[in-house]
């Protein structure tokens, strides 16, 4: 079982492992379905919307996009049917948050669900839920038959005309379908290859109607910002970042495992909270937001973990993962184990990133063991911009960021491997 | 587009799972092909885009090993070693009796108790090359069957 810890008040994990989700009584004991009737019975789909573009939510799937817009566009549109998509396919290395939220606080994704379905004036949602995951399924389909007996899913919710339908699909283990229109074409199914945007799924989704796709941590967020209000959850965080954040810490610390933490920590705070560096060794760098994130390195980590402080240095929270690295960490295998997944991830839809994730991994290999020359880092850093620019999709454009930043951070490294030398 | 009664991933994955040797078995290609209005071939098509899906027969017992970052650092590269070495046999190959196939998978999300291998997606984490053993006995000698 994977740890948890919380610091400070919960929004997200404030019942979990406490109350066991399989029991609906309890959850409704402790408030869980609140929100909805509050929604349901004192509040206009619109004032819904209003309530979390005033919250300042931002996706926590990894791009930020504020989550009160992207529900506004959804609601702006008039179609006959919409879908509220929920993104359960966490596939990040690192990262296993959503994983956490849906196997011990589901009744809150599904109440956030239904609220983002009331706001948009959608009928159903379809959660997708990487097959992995099996223990999340289960708690996942047990809290959704649940919902349905108590009245909060089906037609008619708790005697309103508002009604709503909730399906559990599985995703088949491909890592490009948590990015938002491979997951439409999967849910369709289809091959998981991205869509052209525009149009966005709030235009056009799946089936060609009005979606909203979110990530699940997102979602769990609704219920609270309905029930306690704006107000309460801008109190959360600093400002331009609100509310609490998942963090799924993982690598070279003594305590491995997910934290909800309010917005503002530093990342020395944050590896601090898991115990610090482990066998006594120093910090090397982080990769923040996994491994489509950014480096960071020993003398950055004092920056906060929030959306303006990171935006200085072009980066960002992404979905939270933390993976540490010591000081013993050869950086060029770093390198090479982050491509090796891209590759094997990579759609095979476009040729920048489908070939240039096999030239990297080529080149990086051919460094590491010595025989590479200074053209080969040259080479490296070349075809990383041309993927950053030329790929039809985020995972391409951003597979060679920890690559590319490594080179700009380790440089030394680097040019030592290449002279045959080798590091540390 | 019109919305389908079902979706055709979830049901390859319940189809697979029928199979005791986790995978589609190719007469229900056909069948499945005609329920989604596609042909065999997008169905061959659509299968082999996911990872998890596979037409070619596996073992009793599926090993999905992950070597992503969190896991590699913690030594999965060892334990993967251990695995081949033992079962005596590779990523992609099952063992001459066909109990024990051998697959890399991406991150299982299990990164706090890595490294991780699943057996059947029965997870065993924090693993070392001398629990491998331990591990597998238990598999081979019947005890989980
Ligand atoms: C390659 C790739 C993989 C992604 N994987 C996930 C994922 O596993 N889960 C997720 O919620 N978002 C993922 N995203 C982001 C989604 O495309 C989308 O932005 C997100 O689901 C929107 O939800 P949010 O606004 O609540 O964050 C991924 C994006 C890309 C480019
Ligand atoms: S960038 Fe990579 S994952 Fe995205 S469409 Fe191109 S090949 Fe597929
Ligand atoms: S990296 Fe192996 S389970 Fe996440």
């Amino acid at each position: 079982m994977i740890d948890f810890k919380v610091i400070g008040e919960p929004i997200i994990l404030k019942n979990a492992r406490k109350i066991c989700p399989e029991d609906i009584e309890k959850c409704m004991a402790v408030g869980r379905c609140s929100a909805l009737k509050k929604a349901l019975t004192e509040m206009t789909p619109q004032q819904v919307v209003e309530e979390v573009k005033k919250s300042q939510l931002r996706g926590r799937g990894g791009a930020g996009f504020p989550t009160g817009l992207k529900l506004e566009l959804a609601a702006k549109e008039s179609a006959d049917v919409k879908y509220v998509v929920v993104n359960g396919e966490e596939g990040e290395p690192g990262t296993f948050k959503d994983r956490i939220i849906m196997e011990d606080v589901p009744h809150l994704l599904i109440e956030g669900t239904i609220l983002a379905g009331y706001a948009i004036g959608a009928s159903k949602a379809i959660v997708c839920i990487r097959c992995d995951y099996i223990h999340a399924i289960e708690r996942m389909q047990k809290a959704i038959d649940d919902a349905y007996k108590k009245g909060f899913l089906g037609k008619n919710i708790l005697g309103t005309d508002f009604s709503f339908d909730m399906v559990i699909e599985r995703g088949a283990g491909a890592y490009i379908c948590g990015e938002e229109t491979a997951l439409l074409e999967m849910i369709e199914g289809k091959r998981g290859e991205p869509r052209k945007k525009p149009p966005f799924p709030p235009q056009k989704g799946l089936y060609g109607k009005p979606t909203v796709v979110n990530n699940v941590e997102t979602l769990a967020n609704l219920p609270f910002i309905i029930k306690e209000g704006a107000d309460k959850f801008l109190e959360f965080g600093v400002e331009g970042s609100h509310g609490t954040k998942l963090f799924s810490l993982s690598g070279d610390i003594n305590w491995r495992g997910l934290i909800e933490i309010p917005f503002g920590a530093t990342l020395r705070e944050i590896i601090n909270l898991a115990g610090g560096i482990r066998h006594g060794r120093r910090l090397k760098a982080v990769i923040l937001g996994g491994v489509s994130g950014t480096l960071v390195k020993s003398d950055e980590v004092d920056i906060p973990v929030d959306y303006k402080s990171l935006g200085v240095i072009e980066a960002g929270p992404g979905c939270g993962t933390v993976i540490v690295l010591d000081e013993t960490r050869d950086i060029v295998d770093v390198a090479e184990n982050i491509m090796e997944f891209f590759k094997t991830e990579s759609c095979g839809k476009c040729r920048p990133c489908s070939l240039g994730t096999v030239t990297l991994c080529k080149l990086i290999h051919k460094i590491k063991t010595g025989e590479g020359t200074v053209e080969d880092l040259e080479k490296i850093e070349k075809v990383s911009i041309g993927m950053r620019k030329a790929s039809f999709c985020g995972l391409g454009q951003t597979a060679p960021n920890i690559v590319y930043q490594s080179i700009q951070k380790f440089r030394e490294e680097w040019i030592a491997h290449v002279k045959g030398g080798t590091n540390v | 587009m019109k919305e389908d009664k079902s979706f055709l991933i979830e049901e390859l994955l319940k189809i697979q799972e029928k199979s005791k040797l986790h995978y589609i078995e190719p007469e229900e290609i056909p069948k499945i092909a005609k329920i989604f209005r596609k042909s065999p071939a997008e169905i061959y098509g659509i299968i082999s885009f996911y990872p998890r899906l596979s037409t070619n027969p596996r073992g009793k017992y599926l090993i999905r090993v992950c070597e992503n970052l969190p896991c590699h650092i913690e030594g999965a590269e060892e334990v993967v070693e251990a695995i081949k070495e033992y079962l005596g046999i590779d990523f992609g190959e099952a063992t001459p009796d066909g109990k024990f196939y051998l697959e890399k998978t991406s991150c299982l999300g299990l990164c706090a108790i890595a490294p991780v291998i699943l057996i059947n997606n029965k997870p065993y984490g924090h693993l070392t090359p001398a629990k491998v053993k331990e591990v597998f006995r238990g598999y081979m000698e019947g005890e989980n069957d």
